[in-house]
């Protein structure tokens, strides 16, 4: 009975409470006061506009493997692309690595700038669930995007489906081919780097496993000075490939 | 049980293939012209895919990884889809105006699937390899993967169906595997629109629309092809004159599809409105449309060819001007072919990274399609046209009299069964 009377006492008092915040709330926003707090409140202003959270979180692979690309860094030497081919058999009528040039006639200093693009190995990749016959699939361990050969059918409906244009149809192979961030021909073998990233001479490209707090990718990424970004982050495809300047 | 032995031989295909031979001569001359254009249509694509390579052969290439092929393959399968809808209003649901047109419908639904499945085959690079990975290494989160395997399915309904339909004892099996047809067909249809609909990467095609945009446009196709299939099979093939109840059936189905084209209307008027609005890289997919490169194809073609002429025509054949319905038709079927073809472009001719505003991808994408991927389609149209000359005679003229049972020759309506002359 006196539990019942207290717990009604409790109740009373969270009510007056509850609805004391809500008119003090009501009063800070009419007076603006939260919104110049939230403006103050940097962190979580980098947050929202870097939506660090969707890949800060959770890292479902170990190794995780991610890479963190420099892009300010980039002087398109192309070295990347050359190791790229030469390590990986790439045709000259296809890619996995390329680099693009964005001009900026508006910038007071440089006018253009250079944005290398690999397969993103997506946490979410579109091209695993379009593709019929599982011949791509992340794989188990890691979570690098594959490829079975054998089973492609060649549809190119992978092709279709991802954001990143980072698949093209190779002829000897009759498969799709596509970055498998040297997986077969390297991380297989016991190298703990990529072609790409062993080629740059300005350290662009960042590879290393982000569930290990003491790489690189990890540092870099779980920073919250410098902005890090996810290329076409609308897709909801969950990159692994990061971008920063500086 | 039925015996396909001798006996089977010389009841059925030999008078069958007398017939075929006994069309005439101008019968026989566009069976000839169809069955070429046919043989080289695959010769084209055997040779694009096994020995020039299709990155030489077609016009594809890595940023339009499909092209005109796939949306011949989508104009064949969504006007199969149709076909079995429009007759199943008749033979599966009762409607019986619509019940003169069950046979000719269900043959023409098989034909048309196996036109796109012959398309498709010389388009995808490995088809030896789809047969065996789609069977053993399946993936339930493919649309493609369903799609594939529901029109495979609807195939084999669609085919018992129609044996059933030759078999007056067999009406109510005829309904079943009908009614399994009907299922399977709008599930395929819709995952092919799931196809496109599920690629979020894209943003032309991502969303609810073409799934349902799909249901609706076969139902319109399906209406399109049975009046062009109906007119060509008595003027030109049988040389009958259609009956009264075909004729009623005609007009039903041309009610019909004046209906579906006013529907249409709002759907592309809401397709425009919406994306006019969206994302920035669909604004502009949309703008190649209604004011840039593909604006003679959407305005012309799709929206005056595709709707506005055809809803005119029937309109004013009131179901009965067998020649304006015809015509009607022609123009929507070159149109909905069209259609497809631009859906299919446009979905793709933005670049990925048009809003990273990059120099290698700051222009749109173009396509055009290659004397190879031509052929191919010719081919596919090929097969479709000299199915349906073929069937005419093979199943004659789908009337309902001089049926040899085609299942069980100890069918107790198999005694009933007229003699062939």
């Amino acid at each position: 009975m006196t539990d019942n009377l207290n717990k009604e006492k409790r109740n009373a008092q969270y009510s007056l409470d509850y609805e004391r915040r809500e008119f003090l709330k009501i009063g800070l926003k009419i007076t603006g006061v939260m919104a110049g707090g939230s403006i103050l409140s940097l962190i979580s202003n980098i947050n929202k506009a870097y939506s660090l959270d969707i890949f800060r979180d959770k890292y479902p692979y170990k190794p995780h493997y991610a890479m963190v690309l420099r892009q300010d860094r980039c002087i398109d030497c192309k070295k990347c692309m050359v190791a790229c081919v030469a390590t990986n058999n790439v045709p000259d009528y296809g890619w996995r690595t390329i680099i693009f040039k964005r001009k900026i006639p508006a910038s007071i200093d440089q006018k253009s700038e250079f944005i290398p693009i690999l397969c993103n190995q997506c946490n979410n990749p579109p091209c695993v669930r379009t593709c019929p016959t599982r011949a791509t699939y992340k794989d188990k361990t890691n979570g690098i995007v594959m490829m079975n050969n054998k089973k492609c059918i060649g549809c190119k409906s992978c092709m279709m489906a991802c954001p990143y244009n980072a698949r093209y149809y190779n002829e000897a192979k009759k498969a799709i081919d596509k970055c498998d961030f040297c997986l077969e021909s390297r991380l297989a073998k016991g190298w703990k780097i990529v072609a790409c990233s062993e080629a740059c001479p300005a350290d662009v490209r960042v590879f290393g496993d982000l569930s290990d707090p003491a790489s690189r990718v990890f540092k870099l990424v779980h920073q919250l000075q410098k902005p890090v970004w996810v290329l076409r982050e609308e897709v909801g495809a969950k990159p692994n490939v990061f971008y920063m300047k500086g | 049980m039925t015996n396909f032995g001798k006996d089977w031989f010389v009841s059925h295909i030999k008078p069958a293939f007398e017939r075929v031979v006994s069309g005439g001569r101008i019968y026989l001359f566009f069976v000839f012209l169809f069955g070429i254009l046919m043989l080289v249509g695959i010769a084209a694509g055997l040779h694009a895919l096994f020995i020039a390579g299709t990155r030489h052969a077609y016009g594809t290439y890595r940023e339009i990884p499909v092209a005109i092929l796939i949306s011949t393959y989508i104009f064949f399968v969504v006007a199969s889809t149709g076909l079995c809808l429009v007759s199943s209003i008749g033979h599966v649901f009762g409607v019986k105006e619509f019940m003169p047109l069950a046979r000719r419908c269900v043959y023409l639904s098989i034909i048309t699937i196996l036109a796109g499945f012959l398309v498709i085959g010389l388009e995808i690079e490995n088809p030896f390899r789809m047969v065996l990975y789609n069977i053993i290494s399946p993936n339930y989160s493919s649309n493609i993967w369903w799609m594939g395997t529901l029109y495979g399915f609807a195939v084999v309904f669609l085919t018992v169906e129609f044996i059933f339909l030759f078999n007056e004892g067999n009406h109510r099996k005829a309904v079943i595997a009908g009614f399994l047809g009907v299922i399977t067909e709008i599930a395929a249809n819709s995952n092919l629109g799931g196809v496109f609909a599920m690629m979020h990467g894209r943003p032309y095609w991502y969303g609810p629309y073409f799934p349902i945009y799909f249901i609706l446009s076969a139902l319109i196709t399906g209406c399109a092809f049975i009046i062009l299939f109906v007119f060509l099979a008595h003027k030109a093939v049988t040389n009958k004159p259609i009956d009264e109840a075909t004729k009623t059936a005609l007009q039903s189905v041309s009610k019909l599809a004046m209906l579906l084209l006013g529907v249409m209307m709002v759907f592309t008027f809401w397709k425009i409105l919406t994306t006019s609005v969206g994302n920035p890289s669909s604004v502009v997919a949309l703008n190649t449309l209604l004011d840039g490169p593909y604006s003679f194809n959407f305005w012309k073609i799709e929206i005056l060819g595709g709707i506005i002429i055809p809803f005119i025509l029937l309109l004013a054949s009131r179901g009965k001007n067998l020649i304006i319905m015809f015509t009607a038709s022609v123009i929507m079927i070159f149109s909905i072919f069209f259609t497809r073809t631009d859906m299919i472009i446009v979905g793709q001719i933005v670049p990925l990274y048009w809003d990273l505003g990059v120099v290698e991808y700051s222009q749109l994408h173009t396509y055009k399609p290659s004397v190879h991927e031509i052929l191919v389609v010719l081919g596919g149209i090929s097969f479709c046209l000299l199915t349906f000359l073929l069937g005419e005679k093979i199943f004659y003229g789908f009337t309902d009299v001089q049926y040899p049972p085609l299942l069980k020759k100890d069918e107790p309506d198999a005694a009933e069964v007229q003699e062939l002359p």
